[in-house]
C-alpha cells in the first residue's frame, strides 16, 4: 500500500497530464468544452503554488508580496523578447523575425535561455530582498514581503519615464512579446518551431514540463538536508540555531528558491499571455496563491496542487457557472437585481471566507502534511512565531 | 566648574556614541539629513507652497494618526497586525456617507444633506454621521475579534495574521457590494473656503474641521487610558496577559474593548476622509491602511504617543512627496519608509511598548 501511495498516484497523475491534449481533443469534438487555456492557467499557477509552498510550507515564513517574483519573471520576458528597447537590436535563437527583412529593433532571446535568466535574475532579487529583512520577526516579514510586493508592480507602473529612459513602457505595458519556438526544428513541425495561438498543445506540454521539474525539485529540496534545516527553523529557530543551523541563510536560501519558480512561472506567463501589464500583478494576486497553498495544505505538494486547481477551477468554472444560474434563477423570479449580479466579480469574497475557515477550523489543509498538522495543533508548544507553536504570550 | 564638567561629559558621550554607531545607522541619518536639506531649500524657494503643502500633509496625518491608533492599540495588546483594520476604516467611510445620505436599505428617513442644506443641519448631519460611523465600526471591529480572532488566542501569530488578511477581503467585498466598484462621491458639506487672509498660504475649514474632531479624541483616548480603570486595565494586559489574569482582570473583556477602541478611531477617521477628500472607494481601506500601519511602526508599535507622531510624519511625508516627487510615487516612498524602518529601526522613532518588544530576536 506504502508502494502503491509512492509510486502509483503520481505516475498516473503524470500519465493523466500528459494525455491531457488528446482527451481535451475529445471533449471538443463531442460535448465541446475545451479546457486546453484553463489547463495551462492552472499549470501556472500550481507552479507558483509551489513556489510559494517552498517559503510559506516548508520554511514557515508569511510571503505578502509573491506577487512582485511572478512581475519580475514577466518583465524579464517582455524585456529580452520583445521590441521594447528599440535602441538596440540584438537577437539570439529568437523565433521573432523581422517583416521587412531589416534589422529586427529590441532585443530578442531564445525563450529557453530567458527561463533561465528569469530564474536566476528573480532567485537574485529573492536575495537582495531577504538578505536585510530575514532577520526580522515573522509578522514584520510578512508586512516588509506585502511592501515589496507593492512597490515592485508600482514601479513598473511609474518606470515608462525613468530620467528620460522608458524602462517598462507604463501603465500601456510591453506589448509583443515573441513566441517561444524550436527554429531549428523542420517545417513539418510548424507548431513546435514557434508556439502560436492556435495549437496550444506546444504551450501545455512546456508547462508541464514547468511544473513536473517544479514537483521533482520540490520534493528533492524537502527531502535535503536545507529542507530538514528549514523545518527544523519552521519549528524553533532557537533551537536550530543551538544545533548549528544558520536561520537568516537557511530561510534566505527558501525565499530565493521560492523566487526562483515565481520568475519562472512569470516568464511563461508573460510569454502565453503576450502582453504584459502592470495592473495584472496586484496583491490580490499574492492572496489568491496563498490561499491555493493553505486551503491544500501547507507543506503539503500534493495538497497544494489539488489547491491550485481547486481555486482556479473555481473562478473559471464554477463562479461563471453559479452565475449563470442565479442569472436563469433572477430571470425566472423577475428580480433585475439576481439577474444583474456578476458573481465572479467577488471572487475574493470567497477567498477571504475560505482563509478565514480554513484557519479557524482547517489550518493543516485539506491533504495535511502530517508533521505540518501536529505543529498547528500543538497548544503546548513554548516558542517559535514561524507557522508552528505557539505566539509567545 | 560642575556645569563644564557636566557639558564635558556629555559631548563626550555624543562622540562615544557617534564612534559606536553602526554604518547602516550613520548612512540612514546622512540620508535623512540630506532629504531634509533638499526640502529646507524647497522651503526657502517657496515658502508659502510648502507651509501649504506641510498644513495638508499634517491634516491627512491627523486622519491616518486615528487608524494607526487602531492598529497599535491592538498591536500592543494581542500582537496582532489587524489587517482588516483598514478595512474597518473604510467601512466607517460607507456608513457615513449612507447616513448622510438619509436613505437606509432602501428606507428613506429624511432628505439628503447636501451643499444646499442649512448650516445647523450640515452640523448636526457630520455629527451624527461621525457618531453613528464610531458605533457601527467599533461593534463590527469586537465582532470581528470575537469571531475571527478570540478562537485563535493560542494559534501559530501568523494563523492569526492570515485570519485577519481574509477578514480584510471580506469586508472589502461587503463594500465592493455595497456601492460598487467606483469611487463614490461625498457631499460637499464642509466648505473648501481658505480660513486665513492671505491667498498663499492655505488652511482651509476642511482642514480645521479635521483638527476640531481628532483633538478631542485623542485628549479622551489618553484621559481613558491613563486614567480610568478599564484604562489601567488594559495596560496590564498589555504588559502581562498571565498576571493581569491573576490580579482579577477580565482578559476578554479588556481586549474586546482595545478593538472597540479601535473600532470608534477608524469610524470617526472613515468619515473625515470621506469629507476631507470628496470621495471614497471600497478599496480604500488597503492603501489608507497600510500608511497608517507604516505611521505606526514608524513611531513604535504600541505606543500611542508614537502613533500619533507617526501619523503626522507619514501624513506630511505624502504630501511633500506629493509636490515634489510625484503622487505616482507616494505610495513607493511610503512603503520604502516602512521597510527601511521595519529592517534599520524597528523599535520605532519613540520605541516599541508592545509586550514582545523589537523586532529581531
Amino acid at each position: 500500500m506504502e508502494r502503491l501511495r509512492k509510486f502509483a498516484l503520481p505516475a498516473i497523475l503524470i500519465v493523466v497530464a500528459f494525455l491531457f491534449p488528446p482527451i481535451n481533443a475529445f471533449l471538443e469534438s463531442t460535448v465541446d468544452v475545451n479546457l486546453m487555456y484553463p489547463a495551462i492557467i492552472v499549470a501556472v499557477y500550481v507552479m507558483l503554488a509551489l513556489g510559494l509552498n517552498i517559503v510559506v510550507g516548508f520554511a514557515g515564513l508569511l510571503d505578502l508580496g509573491f506577487v512582485a517574483f511572478y512581475a519580475l519573471g514577466a518583465y524579464v520576458v517582455g524585456w529580452l523578447a520583445s521590441s521594447h528597447f528599440r535602441q538596440v537590436s540584438i537577437s539570439f535563437g529568437s523565433t521573432a523575425t523581422s517583416l521587412t527583412g531589416g534589422e529586427l529593433p529590441g532585443i530578442h532571446l531564445s525563450f529557453w535561455l530567458i527561463l533561465i535568466i528569469a530564474g536566476a535574475f528573480t532567485g537574485l532579487c529573492g536575495m537582495i530582498i531577504g538578505a536585510p529583512t530575514l532577520r526580522l520577526r515573522g509578522d514584520y516579514l510578512a508586512i516588509v514581503t506585502l511592501g515589496f510586493g507593492e512597490i515592485i508592480p508600482r514601479f513598473f507602473q511609474n518606470a515608462g519615464d525613468l530620467w528620460g529612459f522608458n524602462l517598462t513602457n507604463g501603465t500601456i505595458g510591453i506589448k509583443a512579446i515573441d513566441s517561444p519556438g524550436f527554429p531549428f526544428l523542420p517545417e513539418s513541425m510548424i507548431a513546435w518551431q514557434r508556439f502560436g495561438t492556435l495549437d496550444l498543445n506546444p504551450w501545455y506540454y512546456t508547462i508541464l514540463v514547468l511544473v513536473l521539474i517544479t514537483v521533482y525539485v520540490n520534493i528533492r529540496l524537502r527531502d535535503s538536508k536545507l529542507g530538514r534545516a528549514w523545518i527544523s527553523v519552521r519549528e524553533d529557530e532557537t533551537a536550530a540555531a543551538a544545533m548549528g543551523i544558520n536561520p537568516v541563510t537557511t530561510k534566505l536560501w527558501a525565499y530565493a528558491m521560492g523566487a526562483v519558480f515565481g520568475g519562472l512561472a512569470g516568464a511563461y506567463y508573460g510569454a502565453f499571455i503576450k502582453n504584459i501589464f502592470p495592473t495584472s500583478f496586484s496583491f490580490n494576486i499574492s492572496i489568491l496563491i496563498l490561499c491555493m497553498v493553505i486551503l491544500g495544505g501547507m507543506g503539503s505538494i500534493y495538497g497544494v496542487i489539488l489547491g491550485a486547481v481547486a481555486l482556479q477551477g473555481l473562478n473559471f468554472y464554477l463562479l461563471p457557472q453559479l452565475n449563470e444560474w442565479v442569472h436563469a434563477m433572477g430571470d425566472a423570479v423577475g428580480s433585475p437585481a439576481l439577474s444583474g449580479l456578476d458573481l465572479p466579480k467577488y471572487n475574493f469574497f470567497l477567498f477571504g471566507i475560505i482563509l478565514v475557515l480554513m484557519m479557524l477550523l482547517r489550518p493543516e489543509g485539506i491533504i495535511p502534511n502530517r508533521q505540518r498538522a501536529e505543529e498547528l495543533h500543538d497548544e503546548d508548544a513554548t516558542t517559535g512565531d514561524a507557522m508552528s507553536g505557539r505566539a509567545r504570550a | 566648574m560642575t556645569t563644564g564638567e557636566a557639558t564635558k561629559t556629555r559631548s563626550a558621550a555624543v562622540i562615544d556614541g557617534i564612534k559606536s554607531s553602526t554604518w547602516s545607522s550613520r548612512i540612514a541619518v546622512a540620508l535623512t539629513a540630506f532629504l531634509l536639506v533638499m526640502l529646507l531649500v524647497r522651503a526657502v524657494q517657496e515658502p508659502a507652497l510648502f507651509t501649504s503643502q506641510l498644513l495638508i500633509g499634517l491634516t491627512n496625518g491627523a486622519i491616518l494618526s486615528l487608524i494607526a491608533l487602531g492598529y497599535t492599540l491592538v498591536y500592543g495588546i494581542i500582537e496582532l497586525i489587524n489587517f482588516a483594520h483598514g478595512d474597518n476604516f473604510m467601512i466607517g467611510s460607507f456608513v457615513g456617507l449612507t447616513v448622510l445620505s438619509g436613505t437606509i436599505f432602501g428606507l428613506g428617513l429624511f432628505a439628503p444633506i447636501t451643499i444646499n442644506s442649512g448650516a445647523p443641519l450640515r452640523i448636526l448631519g457630520v455629527l451624527i454621521a461621525l457618531f453613528v460611523a464610531m458605533a457601527a465600526c467599533g461593534l463590527l471591529n469586537v465582532g470581528i475579534e470575537r469571531v475571527a480572532y478570540k478562537p485563535l488566542r493560542n494559534a501559530p501569530r501568523l494563523a492569526v495574521l492570515i485570519t485577519a488578511i481574509g477578514m480584510s477581503f471580506i469586508l472589502q467585498n461587503v463594500g465592493l457590494v455595497w456601492k460598487g466598484p467606483i469611487q463614490v462621491p461625498f457631499p460637499e458639506l464642509i466648505s473648501s473656503a481658505n480660513i486665513l487672509p492671505s491667498d498663499a498660504i492655505i488652511f482651509r475649514w476642511k482642514d480645521l474641521f479635521v483638527v476640531l474632531v481628532t483633538v478631542p479624541l485623542l485628549v479622551a483616548l489618553s484621559y481613558f487610558i491613563g486614567s480610568t480603570k478599564q484604562g489601567k486595565a488594559m495596560r496590564a494586559v498589555a504588559q502581562d496577559k498571565d498576571a493581569a489574569a491573576m490580579v482579577g482582570i477580565n482578559v476578554n473583556r479588556t481586549i474586546s474593548i482595545t478593538f472597540l477602541l479601535g473600532g470608534i478611531l477608524a469610524g470617526a477617521s472613515g468619515v473625515m476622509y470621506g469629507l476631507f477628500n470628496g470621495i471614497t472607494i471600497f478599496n480604500v481601506g488597503f492603501t489608507q491602511g497600510l500608511y497608517a500601519f507604516t505611521a505606526a511602526v514608524l513611531g513604535g508599535i504600541g505606543n500611542l504617543t508614537g502613533a500619533v507622531v507617526g501619523g503626522l510624519l507619514i501624513g506630511v511625508i505624502s504630501a511633500m512627496s506629493d509636490q515634489y516627487i510625484g503622487t505616482s510615487w507616494t505610495p513607493i516612498v511610503i512603503f520604502s519608509v516602512l521597510i527601511l524602518v521595519l529592517v534599520f529601526r524597528p523599535r520605532g522613532l519613540l520605541g516599541d511598548r508592545s509586550a514582545v518588544q523589537g523586532g529581531g530576536e
